[in-house]
């Protein structure tokens, strides 16, 4: 156990070691905060149904620079490690295959909850300022949030995998933005056809990211996208661990 | 210290190591040469419990380097080949990583981090990015890792390539010095370097071991065959190579015209040189020099390395 969290503090200072870190930091809180800026004006010019929390977590805004992030967090995790050679000095030294891809995924893990941090503010901000509620309920705020770990979990194991796959990072961000695009655009299939049978709709909804939020973000808690996200973060997780051992005892 | 029996490593149809095996003990400093591609880093990868072996076994410390590997690790200090280091740490913080990750209790770390950098002179750039650090620095770095956890043996692929003469020299003693407490297996193609440092030698070529001996033994099997050089003036010198070759001891001579002196080499059995001497007094030759050179290690591989290909 220690060593695992050797590796875990190692990864998450490597990190914040990083220039890319921060830019990632700076430019995702840019946009975040130019969508919340949005959404407040947006419910400024007339009164709906949504609160702020809902407009915040479900626009075209708030989607486009999330799917992006992952690849750019995960990117170089393995293929860094393969491409430097290091990745001998510490596979020889006495630790697990296993922890090491848990630690490396537990240190994205860890840098992004840095990354969302920050956004808790705007909530506070929002109502410090204007004297309302940003949501309608506390379940709002949890349900969104927990969604953001829930997503969270399931990408950041699909950047890993495609890390391990290679030792270029441009490689590994291309795949891992592909196939988190293709997992990501399951949801539009609902959109797409809208008149499909019910028994398809209630199929896509088991994959449909977006309406996940949707219903979470509105305080709705669902077990389905629960397990959903956990099986696939740990399916992938394994399928990682096998990658990587098998890589390097085939080279 | 290592066992290893019939270790055989196969990349798809291509064999790099074929069936070797040999043993280590306590406290012995190993050798490994041989040229380029010819087993030895993936030798030392099955070793370091990186690469599983295709067949065979490797035993380290009494551990399976397959099959008990975790324990077999705590046993080695391993320094690849061009030492990866990342870029992004500090010395300090990267042997501090190191460290506990190889399982150093947390209380002690400090104690051999000022050990190694002792042991290693690191104690200048402890506080600098390795990323900025000098080859010589980031060699030494590696081999302050490898040493970090007190391991019973050290492996080290190549641990002087492309550093400079002083530097080598610097490795050099440090490795000299580390004898009393590892086993060392080391890896290079520098064969002055095995002659000065270690207490056996291999010499592996194509995955397969071409000899196993003692610097001194291996020597020996050539220098019953050496060299001897005669200068001397004589008017004609090929009659004079006739009279030296009917010296016991002179199997084969060949001659050289420097102005007026001519220079006679030989290849001997044994040492002929008393006789050579004799002769050139009895047939009144001024001499300027009369020499016998031992065959170098450097002879021997290239003999055992080549002897396949011819």
């Amino acid at each position: 156990m220690r060593r695992f969290f050797t590796l875990l503090h190692r990864e998450v200072s490597h990190y914040l070691h990083q220039p890319l870190a921060y830019v990632v930091l700076f430019f995702f809180l840019l946009l975040t905060g130019f969508n919340f800026q949005a959404g407040v004006a947006a419910l400024n010019r007339e009164t709906g149904q949504t609160s702020i929390v809902e407009a915040f977590f479900n626009t075209v805004l708030f989607w486009f620079p999330f799917v992006l992030i992952f690849p750019l967090l995960t990117m170089r995790l393995f293929s860094e490690e393969y491409k430097m050679g290091t990745i001998e000095t510490l596979m020889t030294a006495p630790v697990r295959d296993g922890q090491v891809v848990l630690a490396k995924f537990f240190g994205a893990f860890i840098f992004y909850l840095v990354l969302w941090a920050p956004s808790v503010l705007y909530f506070v901000i929002f109502q410090w300022v204007t004297g309302q509620n940003a949501a309608g309920a506390i379940g709002s705020y949890l349900g969104a949030y927990s969604m953001i770990i829930l997503i969270g979990l399931f990408y950041l194991s699909i950047g890993c995998l495609a890390s391990a796959l290679t030792q270029n990072q441009i490689v590994a961000a291309v795949m891992a933005f592909a196939l988190i695009c293709m997992m990501f655009f399951v949801s539009l299939l609902s959109f797409l056809f809208l008149n499909a049978s019910p028994a398809l709709r209630e199929l896509t909804y088991y994959f449909s990211t977006i309406e996940h939020m949707a219903d979470y973000s509105r305080g709705i808690f669902d077990t389905r996208p629960v397990v959903f996200y956990l099986s696939m973060t740990a399916f992938t997780l394994f399928l990682t661990f096998h990658i990587f051992q098998y890589r390097r005892w085939k080279t | 210290m290592i066992k290893v029996e019939n270790l055989t490593k196969r990349y798809g149809s291509v064999t790099a190591v074929d069936g070797i095996a040999f043993e280590v003990g306590k406290g012995e400093i190993m050798g490994f040469l041989g040229p380029n591609g010819a087993g030895k880093s993936t030798t030392m990868r099955m070793l370091a419990c990186y690469l599983p072996p295709t067949s065979g076994r490797a035993e380290v410390a009494g551990c399976d380097v397959f099959s008990d590997s975790l324990r077999a690790r705590e046993h080695i200090g391993y320094m690849p080949e061009n030492v990866p280091l990342p870029q992004d740490m500090r010395v300090s913080e990267y042997l501090r990583f190191r460290a506990a990750l190889k399982g150093v209790p947390g209380r002690r770390i400090k104690e051999r981090l000022s050990d190694v950098y002792d042991l290693c002179g690191l104690g200048e750039v402890e506080r600098k990015m390795i990323g900025a650090l000098s080859k010589g620095y980031r060699q030494r770095v590696g081999l302050a890792d490898a040493m970090i956890h007190e391991p019973e043996l050290l492996i080290l692929d190549e641990p002087t390539i492309g550093l400079d003469p002083n530097q080598i020299r610097q490795v050099r003693e440090l490795i000299k010095n580390l004898r009393s407490h590892h086993t060392i297996l080391l890896s290079t193609h520098i064969l002055s370097e095995v002659e000065m440092t270690c207490s056996r030698v291999i010499i592996i070529n194509k995955g397969r071991i071409e000899a196993l001996d003692t610097p001194e033994n291996l020597r020996a099997r050539l220098s019953a065959g050496g060299e001897a050089t005669l200068e001397i003036r004589v008017s004609d010198p090929a009659a004079t190579a006739a009279k030296l070759k009917a010296v016991s001891g002179v199997k084969n001579c060949s001659h050289q015209r420097l102005g007026e002196w001519t220079r006679f080499t030989m290849k001997i059995e044994g040492d002929p040189r008393e006789s050579l001497h004799a002769l050139a007094v009895a047939e009144k030759w001024p001499v300027r020099e009369l020499a016998r050179k031992g065959a170098t290690l450097e002879q021997v591989f290239v003999e055992v390395t080549h002897a396949e290909e011819g």
